[in-house]
């Protein structure tokens, strides 16, 4: 399978790549580490007629803390954020999803700005992203904006950027003290895909859930915080039957979709399934 | 319009002029004729299109050979050094690590990348390392056991054995 024809740019700074969307417009589409877009060319589905590629951008990878927040570069690869030590310390919750993502050739090559642009409804990021309340940071023609991770993802493969926007990168907060993490995640058995994946960030103090935050990818047609959970958490001492008890609220007010692989009943199953261990994994890691 | 092209793969310099629509694979295949990488799926999954750029394991499938441009590039016929078998190579050979051979070249360079990482895996490591490679012949135990050996030699090459 071959990719329609296309008119290939390489720009060497965000500027030059902004120039570039805005002549283009809609003929044009930005290639990171290609491992959504590619694929999706090849099948023919997208046939732009324009490639901005931003591999050769320097500066749009890499991770720094500064302080309460690490920024991670649009250009940071699934394998380099499973396997930085920063990120391990600091947030461990996005090294452990990143390392579950696809296979080791697809963490070699894929980027978290391409994951996050594509919105995929089964992409694991987008879980973690809305659990640990990222930024993401975009430049387009008018300057430079900062996203919510709520207010991000908008529908399936839908965001909130402007077609002319490239996302440069990505901030998460430090884990704080007396907090723990965790995602779990149901792989699909042969796309590795998350049939439901779980991120939950949970505050503990004197034996109780003071806070929690639980984000869910693959269920519904775009991610989402699952607040009836949180709220059902809230004041708990957490163990199976109060965590089972909360969890059962995992897809509520979302319309689940189904697949050949597992109905939308199936997943608002598994969705509580992962979110109860989700829950206790990371209340467990909470010091 | 067609782009220029430099890469190095397995040591030698090309040059090419490419159409930028062109998959990495379909270059090292049919313009470099290093066969050797193969086509398998096409779809992104199978790792049979597997090679190394600048050390690490990627499907060339799932790239365009503009992608690669300044990149240096082994496939599995830059394994063998003066006639003489990598570890890798060894491991399949001794350890029956193939039947009909499709899925090995694309195995092997994807354990050549995970045993520079981790030179002493676990048997579960090795096979989440290779979860993006599909074998329909030999059920994986043996390309573990292949994997298995080249570590141990690797190793004791470096000096670094470690007791088992
Ligand atoms: C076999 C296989 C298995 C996979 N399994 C999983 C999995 O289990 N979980 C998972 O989450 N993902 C999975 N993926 C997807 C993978 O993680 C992709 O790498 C990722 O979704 C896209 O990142 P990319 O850098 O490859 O983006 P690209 O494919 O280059 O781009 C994707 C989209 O984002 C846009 N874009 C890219 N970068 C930017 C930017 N900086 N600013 C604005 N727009 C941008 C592009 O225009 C395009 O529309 C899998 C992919 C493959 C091929
Ligand atoms: S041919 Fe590239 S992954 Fe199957
Ligand atoms: S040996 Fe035949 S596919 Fe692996």
């Amino acid at each position: 399978m071959i990719p329609a024809a296309f008119e290939y740019f390489s720009p060497q700074s965000v500027k030059e790549a902004i120039g570039l969307l805005e002549k283009h417009g809609d003929d044009a589409k930005i290639l990171a580490g290609g491992h959504s877009l590619l694929p999706i060319m090849k099948l023919r589905l997208a046939q732009p007629k324009v490639i901005v590629d931003i591999g050769r951008i320097s500066g749009l990878s890499g991770i720094k803390a500064d302080g309460q927040k690490v920024a991670i570069g649009a250009l940071t690869t699934h394998d380099a954020i499973e396997r930085d030590a920063v990120l391990k310390e600091k947030c461990p919750l996005l090294a452990e999803t990143a390392a579950v993502i696809g296979d080791m050739q697809v963490r070699n090559r894929g980027t978290i700005g391409g994951s996050a642009a594509h919105a995929d409804p089964a992409a694991d990021y987008p879980a973690a992203l809305l659990a640990l309340g990222a930024e993401i940071v975009a430049i387009g023609p008018k300057g430079t904006r900062t996203i919510p991770a709520g207010e991000f993802f908008v529908e399936m493969l839908t965001t909130a950027l402007k077609p002319t926007e490239i996302i440069t990168e990505l901030r998460v907060p430090v884990l704080a003290r007396g907090t723990g993490a965790a995602y779990q995640k149901h792989p699909h058995p042969a796309s590795g895909y998350a049939v439901v994946g779980v991120a939950a960030v949970v505050t503990m103090s004197g034996g109780k859930c003071q806070s929690a935050a639980i984000g869910v990818t693959g269920v519904a047609g775009k991610p989402y915080r699952a607040t009836a959970v949180e709220k059902a958490l809230i004041g708990q001492s957490l163990d199976e039957t109060t965590a089972a008890k909360a969890a059962a609220h995992a897809a509520e007010g979302v319309d689940p979709q189904g697949d050949l692989y597992a109905s939308g009943q199936f997943r608002a199953h598994l969705a509580s399934v992962y979110t109860k261990r989700a829950v206790l994994l990371a209340a467990s890691r909470a010091k | 319009m067609k782009r220029a092209v430099k890469v190095t793969v397995n040591g030698k310099a090309y040059a090419h002029e490419v159409e930028p629509r062109l998959l990495l694979v379909h270059y090292i295949r049919d313009m470099l004729g290093l066969t050797g990488t193969h086509v398998g799926c096409d779809t992104s999954n199978c790792g049979a299109c597997t090679i190394l750029i600048n050390g690490r394991a990627v499907k060339s499938c799932t790239l365009l050979a503009v992608q690669a441009e300044g990149a240096s590039i082994q496939t599995v016929e830059g394994l063998a050094t003066d006639g003489k078998l990598h570890p890798i190579q060894e491991g399949f050979w001794e350890e029956h690590g193939l039947q009909c051979g499709f899925c090995t070249p694309g195995m092997m360079l994807t354990a050549v990348d995970l045993l520079q990482r981790n030179p002493d895996p676990t048997e579960e490591q090795i096979r989440m390392g290779i979860e993006g490679n599909l074998c329909r012949c030999t059920g994986y135990q043996h390309i573990v056991n292949s994997i298995q050996h080249a570590a141990r030699k690797m190793r004791g090459a470096a000096g670094r054995a470690t007791p088992r």
